[in-house]
């Protein structure tokens, strides 16, 4: 049967994008954090949404499971197949298929990168910008999108799924779908007013169908660009101090940070305002109403705006930041996991302290990293546990810092963010049963012959 | 095996595919097969497999290695501290291939050839000079400088005709060289690169010991290969020179007003050789020779200086064709790059390049909108204008 399915496979796609090779076997057998490997029968690269069809098609008729994958950078094993079949690298289905500049947004196919992205507006359209989060610019704006992700606009505009209007989907069972306003007119500038149908598959990590292609929101791009950073050392005035910036609707992202190392940033909490603008008038303005929303701290001497060396800027104004991945080198292990937890802003400290402990018990080297969503509706905390790759003991340590931040931030009021399969455990247990019940039911019905991804958004 | 330590920290996370601004993938192996597998983050993650006994040696294990062009990107783009070292953790493993006798065909063939004939082509070394007749360039007697041709300007036909620019331009400035002809070595960049480390040490050190008893102190070279292992990894050997790949010396002349030219009406854009380039950093004299040149309008690629994409001929890819053709070859995406600048001259440095781009154009049957000319030819035509 496996020689008859990859022989079929080379019908679609050609033989030059189908392997059952022992190399790419193990690559796409895992991902760069610490979730165990399991092997697929074969890797893909489909090139058109056509050969996504026909491949969904086969996988039916021999009841084969199918992972889509981006880059495979969430960290949390979400792109490994934990049944084995197929795993489709969509980075082939990479075109920027319209922009329209008016209305702005941009058709794309799944597997373009945020970096493609990025780079192409700056050449062709510098007056326009998409939200690019600090995964590295590999990242698969698909991908990042069926994980749920955010990004460097997400404090004005909200999560990227939000920011979506449009998508084209293979179903489970090899429909060509569409959803939004696209499905109506052949123009890609809504998500609604309809039933709002993309919910089925953002933020269903490649269960539900496969992404093939998606229109997302554009925004003007500012001229000018600079960050404040404002240092505290109690995580119970962070609320607060989100709540005052917020409210002058001055800042286009904030950004809330702690590490041990430098000695000095030990205990500080530091809150990165990026604000932009297209005169120094206008940011002068801006930095004036920012300072003076947490004039109380400085007055009371409970915080302060830190000094930002003109070395630090530019690391700093980058999207993506390149340091933020140079920390899977901070104990030259070449790994670390990045997990995130979806909270309320007022439950921000009681999730620092447990984090902070955790650290203490786990890992020596640590880092958080917050992003405001939504000018305040919540913040996506997120922690970097580092680990060697090369020491399994180490790697288990780590391994139990994410159990444990999982379940911290849970217990905290939190959501997990692009779960792996125990977070998705752990979740749909605290779940209401009749959502968990709605969940299965959708699942059962898009996808009859459980090939989506299967093993997540699973009861176990 | 060496560089061993630093296999386990790669973290996959890409950036080595990229030039800085992310327009395009970078990387010639990963842009031209796809899978993971053939990027540089692929490579690292394989390597620690076959270490770790979790995956065999194959014939696409070998496949994956050899394919790299050793353009320098990924070192150029890595974001980890360790990222100097990328290349040589390539070499390394592919020197433990070519230990245990696992290498593919066409690398096999390479070093089998240079092994009985001192150079890739199987002519015989007497031939090695043939592409001087007429040019006036006389063997080595103690000129100020050697003219090291190499492999690919000595023997391949499009090569031939860039050394006799070069030799022409060098003769027509007055400056004093000679070549090594029949007793010319191949330099053994690619053979260094292959991971024949034994092979390599012989090359260098038979072309070392010529080069001291002629009492050779400075040497132009026309490759940048050869400028890249002469300059850096022969001194190691104990050849120390003063080395210059000959476009440094031409904009030296120009500025010496050595050189003059007529009016050039073209539009030219320049492609930046990898082993000139990102490992030598050698940017600003080609440029400069071009710019000089009254009534040429120079434009830039997208991709540039340290994000040039590689023509897809370095690695010893020129002589085991691992990458391969195709639309996907890194020439045929580079000449389509040079095309959309509305330029009608793609100028190189290299006489790999030209020969790769050379037979692009010829597929993309775009010879007659772009031709590929090297710097030196460039100079003679504005001269003889």
């Amino acid at each position: 049967m496996m020689e008859k399915s990859y022989e079929a496979l080379i019908e679609i796609v050609g033989p030059k994008y189908v392997s059952n090779q022992p190399e790419e076997v193990f690559f796409y057998s895992r991902d760069p954090g610490i979730s165990e490997p399991h092997n697929p029968d074969f890797v893909v690269m489909p090139g058109t949404t056509q050969e996504v069809q026909e491949i969904v098609l086969l996988a039916n008729r021999e009841k084969i499971p199918i992972v889509p994958m981006g880059a495979s950078l969430s960290l949390a094993g979400l792109c490994i197949p934990l049944r084995n079949g197929i795993v489709l690298d969509m980075k082939r289905m990479n075109r920027i298929l319209e922009v329209n500049e008016t209305s702005r947004y941009v058709l794309i196919e799944a597997g373009v990168s945020h970096g493609v992205l990025q780079s192409y507006l700056n050449k062709n359209y510098p007056r326009l910008m998409h939200s690019i989060p600090d995964a590295p610019p590999m990242n698969t704006i698909g991908g990042n999108m069926a994980l749920f992700g955010s990004g460097h606009l997400s404090q004005e505009t909200g999560f990227h799924t939000e920011m979506v209007q449009g998508l084209e989907v293979v179903l489970p069972t090899g429909e060509i779908c569409y959803t939004g306003s696209c499905s109506v007119v052949p123009k890609w500038f809504a998500r609604g007013p309809l039933p709002d149908l993309a919910g089925l598959f953002l933020g269903w990590l490649g269960t539900t169908g496969i992404i093939t292609k998606l229109s997302i929101r554009l925004y003007p791009k500012p001229r000018k660009k600079d960050v404040l950073i404002f240092v505290t050392e109690n995580p119970d005035f962070i609320p607060d101090i989100v709540y005052n910036i917020t409210e002058t609707k001055m800042a286009e992202d904030i950004n809330i940070f702690a590490q041990p190392k430098p000695d000095w940033a030990e205990g500080f909490q530091q809150t990165a305002i990026y604000i932009t603008g297209n005169s120094e008038e206008e940011m002068s303005f801006k930095r004036g109403l920012i300072r003076r929303s947490l004039h109380k701290y400085i007055h009371n001497k409970k915080g302060g705006f830190m000094f930002v060396l003109p070395m630090m800027k530019p690391g700093m104004m980058e999207s993506p930041i390149r340091e933020l991945s140079r920390f899977a080198d901070v104990e030259k292990g070449g790994g670390f996991e990045y997990i995130g937890v979806i909270i309320a802003i007022e439950d921000f400290p009681q999730l620092y302290r447990d984090a902070v402990e955790i650290a203490a018990k786990y890992r020596p080297k640590w880092s958080i990293m917050c992003r405001v969503i939504g000018r305040g509706h919540s913040i996506m905390f997120s922690y970097a546990w580092p680990f060697n790759r090369a020491n399994p003991e180490d790697m288990e340590k780590a391994r139990k810092a994410l159990f444990e931040s999982n379940a911290s931030g849970l217990r905290n009021g939190g959501v997990i963010w692009k779960p792996d399969i125990e977070g998705q455990s752990m979740m749909m247990k605290m779940m209401d049963p009749n959502t968990v019940h709605l969940l299965q039911k959708i699942r059962k019905t898009l996808d009859p012959n459980d090939i989506m991804n299967p093993g997540n958004w699973e009861i176990s | 095996m060496e560089h061993e330590d630093i296999i386990h920290r790669c973290f996959r996370c890409g950036y080595c595919k990229f030039p800085e601004g992310y327009q395009d993938i970078n990387c010639p192996s990963y842009r031209k097969f796809g899978f993971e597998t053939y990027s540089p983050g692929g490579r690292m993650w394989l390597i620690r497999a076959r270490l770790n006994k979790e995956i065999n040696t194959s014939k696409r294990y070998g496949e994956i290695l050899f394919s790299c062009a050793t353009c320098g990107n990924c070192m150029e783009h890595c974001v980890m501290p360790f990222k100097d070292d990328l290349l040589s953790v390539f070499e390394a493993a592919k020197a433990e291939l070519v230990d245990e006798g696992l290498i593919p065909p066409g690398v096999r063939d390479y070093f089998k050839a240079i092994n009985v004939n001192v150079n890739p082509y199987k002519e015989p070394q007497h031939t090695r000079a043939d592409w001087v007749q007429n040019t006036g360039i006389e063997m080595y007697s103690g000129q100020e400088y050697l003219f090291y041709v190499g492999d690919v300007g000595s023997f391949d036909e499009r090569g031939k005709r860039m050394a006799r620019a070069v030799a022409k331009v060098l003769k027509e400035a007055d400056v004093s060289i000679g070549i090594l002809g029949s007793e010319e070595t191949c330099d053994g960049n690619e053979v260094k690169a292959l991971g024949e480390k034994g092979l390599f040490q012989f090359l260098a050190e038979k072309n070392i010991t010529q080069f001291d008893r002629l009492g050779i102190k400075k040497i132009i070279t026309l490759d940048p290969h050869a400028f890249n292992v002469l300059r850096k990894e022969y001194p190691k050997l104990g050849g120390n020179y003063l080395v210059l790949h000959y476009s440094q010396l031409v904009a030296h002349l120009i500025r010496d007003k050595r050189l003059s030219f007529n009016e050039l009406n073209a539009k030219i854009t320049y492609h930046d050789p990898c082993y000139l380039g990102r490992h030598n950093h050698v940017y600003d004299e080609p440029r400069k020779i071009l710019q000089t040149i009254p009534g040429l309008q120079f434009v830039e690629m997208t991709r540039n200086y340290e994000n040039a994409y590689c023509c897809g001929g370095g690695g010893g890819n020129f002589f085991t064709d691992i990458l391969g053709m195709g639309e996907d070859s890194p020439s045929r995406i580079r000449v389509r790059e040079a095309l959309d600048t509305g330029a009608d001259i793609l100028a190189v440095a290299c006489p790999v390049c030209a020969k790769m781009f050379e037979d692009a154009v010829k597929t993309e049957e775009i010879e007659d909108r772009l031709k590929i000319m090297d710097l030196a030819e460039i100079i003679i035509e504005a001269r003889n204008q």
